[in-house]
């Protein structure tokens, strides 16, 4: 009986069909799976996941990480849709709170341009206004 | 009443505003059709990881993740989704009035927010308030991809997991149909158990490296599968608005039109019979 596998990222599915071997990129080295595995949960390391489906074809899929599910007729690879590290994430975490503080220092500068706006409608509304006195003088 | 001229030009520029509105409508609904697709795809990813989880808290009753424990609410975290660009209605607009609904009421309990904001409306919104803003982040696009929303989310599960925030809701626009979207809060931290009724025998995974390190990776991969998938949602909900917002100013347009036309005929109406008046009047004088 073959294995049903199912490839999945948070973006989209990318392969599901039955297979005869599966073989990964485990964190702790290369596992290659056949039906009737023993349940087993591990992540996997950026690199190539290759099926043999059960009309003998191979397939190849390259992920940038992500987790390996087992049960022994099924295997689910969650692929991750980005590259992760502790520091790439540690990197974006502080690019967003940059991005935070930018958005609670721009309060000032709409203030401004709220400020400048009207004032420059006042402007324009005293100019009109003596433009009428000047037509009227003459 | 305004002059001919005045009304012809009045008509033209109704009219273009008309050609950009309708365009706009068309352009939207060609987008909701490829953000439902979308949205439909992100589902087996996190239904699968939500079985893992179910298969992971109950192998582990020992275990307790920080993700998974219950604790008193000091403070909250809130991470709002938000579209980018306005002309979408009162999309953005009923969801800050639930958000600030929310957040009365943790106040008069003496609870504070901490806010992540996604999308530029909700900067733009949530500024003017004084609000405690810790993590923002703008055009994600109508392609959102994961990598874009990391940061922000990582700076909400850090802070709840060094205690700063109890709890972290997750607020997006749900999409119902077309023509109806509703604002939704949904818990992200602590996770919900999954029902032990679904899981029937009791087994165990091998897990390399540890379960602890496993779990880790898990839970934040699902955390983020969630926002990941509000977000998309809230793409689609954003073109379902913009597309009824756009042709409700279309048909406008076509009013106005209308209105504008019937006086200019009237004007010219009322300046022919002037003129008859006149060529008469001057004519009976001779």
């Amino acid at each position: 009986m073959p294995i049903q596998v199912d490839i999945v990222s948070a973006e989209g599915d990318i392969f599901s069909g039955e297979a005869n071997w599966v073989f990964a990129p485990g964190k702790l080295g290369e596992l290659g799976i056949a039906p009737r595995h023993a349940p087993l949960l591990t992540e996997l390391k950026p690199g190539e996941v290759r099926v043999e489906t059960s009309d003998g074809e191979e397939q190849f899929f390259y992920i940038t990480g992500g987790v390996l599910e087992v049960q022994p007729y099924l295997v689910t690879v969650l692929a991750d849709s980005a590259l992760r590290g502790d520091e790439l994430d540690e990197e974006a975490a502080l690019a967003a709170r940059e991005q935070a503080r930018e958005v609670l220092a721009g309060r000032s500068d709409e203030i401004d341009l709220a400020q400048a706006q009207a004032e420059l409608v006042e402007a324009e509304a005293r100019y009109r206004a003596a433009q009428k006195l000047k037509g009227k003088r003459r | 009443m305004a002059s001919g001229k005045e009304i012809r030009t009045k008509i033209a520029s109704v009219k273009n505003t008309q050609k950009i509105t309708r365009a706009m409508q068309m352009v939207a609904a060609s987008k909701l059709r490829k953000t439902q697709d979308r949205m439909e795809a992100s589902r087996p990813y996190a239904e699968r990881i939500r079985t893992v989880i179910g298969h992971l808290s109950e192998a582990n009753p020992d275990y307790r993740h920080p993700y998974l424990d219950k604790r008193d609410v000091k403070r909250v975290g809130y991470i709002i989704v938000s579209t980018d660009r306005g002309l979408c209605g009162s999309l953005n607009v009923n969801m800050f009035r639930t958000i600030l609904g929310d957040l009365s009421r943790w106040q008069g309990e003496g609870v504070e927010a901490d806010l992540c904001l996604i999308g530029a409306k909700s900067h733009a919104f949530f500024r003017r308030l004084r609000t405690n803003i810790v993590a923002a982040t703008s055009h994600v696009g109508e392609v959102p991809k994961v990598a874009d929303l990391v940061g922000a989310i990582t700076t909400m599960t850090d802070a709840y997991r060094e205690g700063a925030i109890d709890r972290l809701f997750f607020v997006y626009n749900r999409f119902v149909n077309t023509m109806s979207q509703n604002a939704q809060i949904a818990t992200l931290l602590p996770v919900e158990p999954v029902d032990k009724a679904e899981l029937q025998e009791y087994w165990d995974y091998i897990y390399e490296p540890s379960a602890g390190e496993l779990v880790d990776g898990v839970l934040d991969r699902y955390i983020e599968s969630q926002v990941y998938r509000g977000v998309v949602e809230n793409v689609a909900c954003e073109m379902a608005a913009k597309m009824v917002a756009m042709k409700a100013a279309t048909e406008n347009a076509g009013k106005f039109i209308d209105q504008l036309q019937l006086d200019y005929n009237k004007a010219r109406q009322a300046a022919i019979t002037q003129e008859i008046a006149e060529i008469v009047g001057g004519a009976a004088a001779v």
